[in-house]
C-alpha cells in the first residue's frame, strides 16, 4: 500500500518512538546486527576491565583459538537449518584426528593419504548420521546422542587412550597450526581455511539450489516433499557435508593443539550450538544465516578468553558461556517481538 | 466403445464433445486402494479425466477427495490400482515423479514454504540458474530473472495485492497464500492441473479470478482436476463432475444433466445413482 500522508497508518507511522525502540527497530530489519552487537559489547567491555586485551597479540591469539569452534559451527548451523540437532560434533572430530594421526605416526603412513583417510572417515561418520535420521527415521537428537558415544568409545579403544604428539607427525598434519604475519597480527593457515570454509559454504547457502532446499526442508519438510524437494536427498546430503568440515576440524586442531588427544575439545559440542544459537539461527530449522554462526563463534570464544585474560577460572567461565546463551537467545526473542 | 457406454462410464457427455470422450484420457485411474492402518482411504476408485476437460470432484469431508488426488500426484503411493497416463502405465514414487510427467498441484495444505519469499516458492524444486558459467559450474541461481518471471505468473493472476515477489510467504493473507500457490500449480503450463479446495480462503473477486483462470487453462487444452465444496463454483465451471462418497465413486455426472440438488442428494447417498440414469 502506497503511504497516504493522512491516513491513520501513516500517523501511527510517525509516532514518537523512544530510543530503545529504535534500536529494537533496526535490529529487527537486519537480524546479523544482533549478534554484531553483542560482539562490540563484549569487545568494549573488556577493552576497559583488561588493556592487554586489544593488542595485535591478543587478537591474534583469538582468531586461533576461535578456529576449531568456528569450523565445527559450520557442520552444526547446516545441520540445525534442517530443524536438526547434532551432539556428535566433537566425537567425529576427535576420531578423525586420532584416525589421522594414528595412522602417519613416525612416518607410518604418507601424511596426506593419513589425512585423507581421516577426512573421509568423517564424511562417513556424518552419513550413518544422515542415514539413521532418513532411513530409520530416528530424531537427530537421539541419533547423535548414540553416535556420540559410539565415536568416543571408537576414538578411545582405537588411539588406547594415548596422545601422540607434534613431533611424531608428518609435517602437513601440523600444517595448519603454521602461523605468517599481516602487520603485527600473526594469523595461522587454519584460521584462512575456516574463512575459505565460511565463503564457500555461504555462497552454496544462499545462491544455489541446494541451500534454497536445506532452509525448504528445514522450515516444512512435508510441504518441501510436496513441492517436489528431495528432502531425504538433501538431508542425508547435510550430515555428510557436516562430517566433512568436521574433518577439516580436526586437522586444523592437530595444527592447534600440537597433538593428537583422545580428550580434546571437551565442549566442541555445546561452543559450536552456543555459536549457532547466538548467531541468530532457530533451533526450529528454516531460518539462519552462516554469517550469524561466525559471529556468534566468535563471541563465545571472546568472552572465555577475555575472562581468562582477567584472571578468571575455568570453572566461572563455563558458568559465564552458560549466561551469555540464555541472555543472547533473551534479546534475540525480544527483537522477533518488535511491531512491524 | 458406443455413445451409451460411454454414459454410463462417463457420465453425461457434453454436447459437441464426443470427439473428446471417445479419446485416451490423459490420466486415468482404476481400482485405486490405499489404507491407512485401519482407515480405508480409497476403497477401489476409478477416475477419468479427459485432454481439455474440467473435471470437478465433490464429496463431503472425508470422503476421500484429497487422498485420491494425492494418490494421482504422487504424494501417496497407492496399494493397489493402476494409473495411466495417455495409456501409459505410471508409478510415482514421489510428488517431483508426477511434476516431471506434467502434472501440477495445489494441494489443501498449499504445501508453500513460509519462511522462503514468493519467488522461491513459485520456483521451488524447478530453480533456473544464471547463464554462462556462473551458473554451469557455480550454480549459481538467477534470482533476479526468477523473481520477474513470477511477478508476472502473480500478474496473471490478476492479483494485485501482492507486490512485491521478494516478500516471504508468512507475511501474507491466507487468501494471498492461496493464490501464490495456484499461481505456481498454473505457471508452468503442465498437461494436468489439480487443484484441491484453491479457493477455500479466497474473497468473491479472487475466487472468481480463479474460476477463469481454470477456463483459461482449460481453453489452452490442459485438463483440471478441481476440488470444492463450493456447488455453483462446480456447476459454473466444471464439464463432469465426479462425486467421491465413503472412499469411492459414486457416480459421474454433468452440470447439463443433474442440477446441484441431485448432485448433493448422490454425495451425500440420499439417492443412488442407478447405471441407466448415469446419463
Ligand atoms: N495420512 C493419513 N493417515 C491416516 N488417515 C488418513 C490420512 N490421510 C487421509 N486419511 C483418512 O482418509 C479419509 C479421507 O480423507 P481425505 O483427506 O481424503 O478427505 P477429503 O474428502 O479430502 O475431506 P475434506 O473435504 O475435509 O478435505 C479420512 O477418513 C481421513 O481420516
Ligand atoms: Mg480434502
Amino acid at each position: 500500500m502506497t503511504a497516504d500522508v493522512s491516513s491513520a497508518a501513516a500517523e501511527f507511522a510517525r509516532r514518537q518512538q523512544s530510543p530503545l525502540q529504535r534500536i529494537q527497530h533496526q535490529l529487527h530489519g537486519r537480524p546479523w546486527l544482533s549478534p554484531l552487537f553483542l560482539l562490540f559489547v563484549t569487545f568494549v567491555a573488556f577493552f576497559i576491565a583488561t588493556p592487554t586485551f586489544l593488542t595485535a597479540n591478543s587478537m591474534g591469539i583469538l582468531l586461533q583459538q576461535t578456529a576449531v569452534v568456528a569450523a565445527l559451527a559450520v557442520g552444526q548451523t547446516l545441520v540445525i537449518l534442517t530443524a536438526g540437532i547434532d551432539l556428535s560434533v566433537g566425537a567425529v572430530m576427535v576420531l578423525s584426528m586420532m584416525v589421522m594421526a594414528t595412522l602417519t605416526k613416525d612416518g607410518g603412513m604418507p601424511g596426506v593419504l593419513g589425512l585423507l583417510i581421516g577426512v573421509a572417515l568423517a564424511v562417513g561418520a556424518g552419513a550413518i548420521n544422515g542415514l539413521l535420521v532418513t532411513r530409520i527415521n530416528l530424531p537427530p537428537f537421539i541419533v547423535t546422542l548414540g553416535t556420540l558415544s559410539i565415536f568416543t568409545a571408537i576414538a578411545l579403544l582405537y588411539s588406547g587412550g594415548e596422545s601422540i604428539q607434534q613431533e611424531h607427525l608428518p609435517g602437513l598434519l601440523n600444517a595448519l597450526g603454521n602461523d605468517f604475519g599481516i602487520g603485527k597480527f600473526r594469523l595461522t593457515w587454519g584460521i584462512v581455511v575456516v574463512i575459505a570454509i565460511y565463503a564457500v559454504m555461504s555462497f552454496v547457502l544462499s545462491q544455489t539450489a541446494w541451500g534454497r532446499y536445506v532452509y525448504a526442508v528445514g522450515d516444512d519438510a512435508e510441504s518441501a516433499r510436496l513441492s517436489g524437494v528431495p528432502s531425504k536427498r538433501i538431508l542425508l546430503a547435510v550430515y555428510t557435508v557436516a562430517g566433512l568440515v568436521y574433518g577439516i576440524a580436526a586437522w586444523i586442531l592437530i595444527g592447534r593443539a600440537g597433538a593428537a588427544t583422545p580428550n580434546a575439545a571437551p565442549t566442541a559440542n555445546l561452543d559450536s550450538i552456543t555459536a549457532v544459537v547466538i548467531g541468530g539461527t532457530s533451533l526450529f530449522g528454516g531460518r539462519g544465516r552462516l554469517i550469524g554462526t561466525l559471529i556468534g563463534a566468535l563471541i563465545v570464544q571472546t568472552f572465555d578468553f577475555g575472562l581468562s585474560q582477567m584472571g578468571v577460572n575455568q570453572q566461572w567461565r563455563v558458568l559465564a558461556t552458560g549466561l551469555l546463551v540464555i541472555i543472547a537467545v533473551a534479546i534475540d526473542q525480544w527483537i522477533r517481538r518488535v511491531k512491524a | 466403445m458406443s455413445a451409451s457406454d460411454l454414459e454410463v462410464a462417463y457420465g453425461g457427455v457434453p454436447a459437441g464433445k464426443e470427439d473428446v470422450y471417445s479419446k485416451q484420457p490423459v490420466l486415468s485411474a482404476r481400482k485405486l486402494v490405499i489404507t491407512f492402518g485401519r482407515v480405508v482411504g480409497l476403497d477401489g476408485v476409478d477416475l477419468d479425466l479427459y485432454p481439455g476437460e474440467v473435471l470437478a470432484v465433490i464429496g463431503d469431508n472425508g470422503a476421500g477427495k484429497s487422498t485420491l488426488i494425492k494418490c494421482l500426484t504422487g504424494a501417496y503411493v497407492p496399494d493397489s490400482g493402476e494409473i495411466t497416463m495417455s495409456g501409459q502405465p505410471v508409478h510415482f514414487k514421489k510428488p517431483q515423479d508426477a511434476r516431471e510427467a506434467g502434472i501440477e498441484t495445489v494441494y489443501q495444505q498449499l504445501a508453500v514454504i513460509p519462511a522462503l519469499d514468493i519467488a522461491s516458492n513459485l520456483y521451488l524444486a524447478r530453480e533456473e540458474r544464471r547463464k554462462g558459467p556462473l551458473g554451469s559450474v557455480l550454480r549459481m541461481l538467477d534470482k533476479k530473472g526468477m523473481e520477474r518471471r513470477a511477478g508476472d505468473a502473480v500478474q496473471n493472476l490478476g492479483i494485485q495485492t501482492i507486490q512485491n515477489m521478494g516478500q516471504a510467504v508468512e507475511t501474507l493473507s491466507g487468501g494471498q497464500r492461496q493464490a501464490v500457490a495456484v499461481a505456481r500449480a498454473a505457471a508452468f503450463g503442465s498437461k494436468v492441473v489439480v487443484l484441491d479446495e484453491p479457493t477455500a480462503a479466497l474473497g468473491v473477486k479472487e475466487s472468481g479470478m480463479v474460476l477463469d483462470m481454470v477456463k483459461q487453462l482449460r481453453d489452452k487444452g490442459q485438463s483440471i482436476i478441481l476440488i470444492s465444496h463450493n456447488m455453483p463454483h462446480v456447476w459454473e465451471v466444471a464439464d463432469r463432475i465426479h462425486i467421491q462418497r465413503l472412499g469411492g465413486r459414486a457416480g459421474v455426472i454433468t452440470p447439463q444433466t443433474h442440477d446441484m440438488g441431485e448432485g448433493v442428494a448422490i454425495m451425500t447417498g440420499a439417492t443412488k445413482l442407478s447405471q441407466d440414469s448415469a446419463a
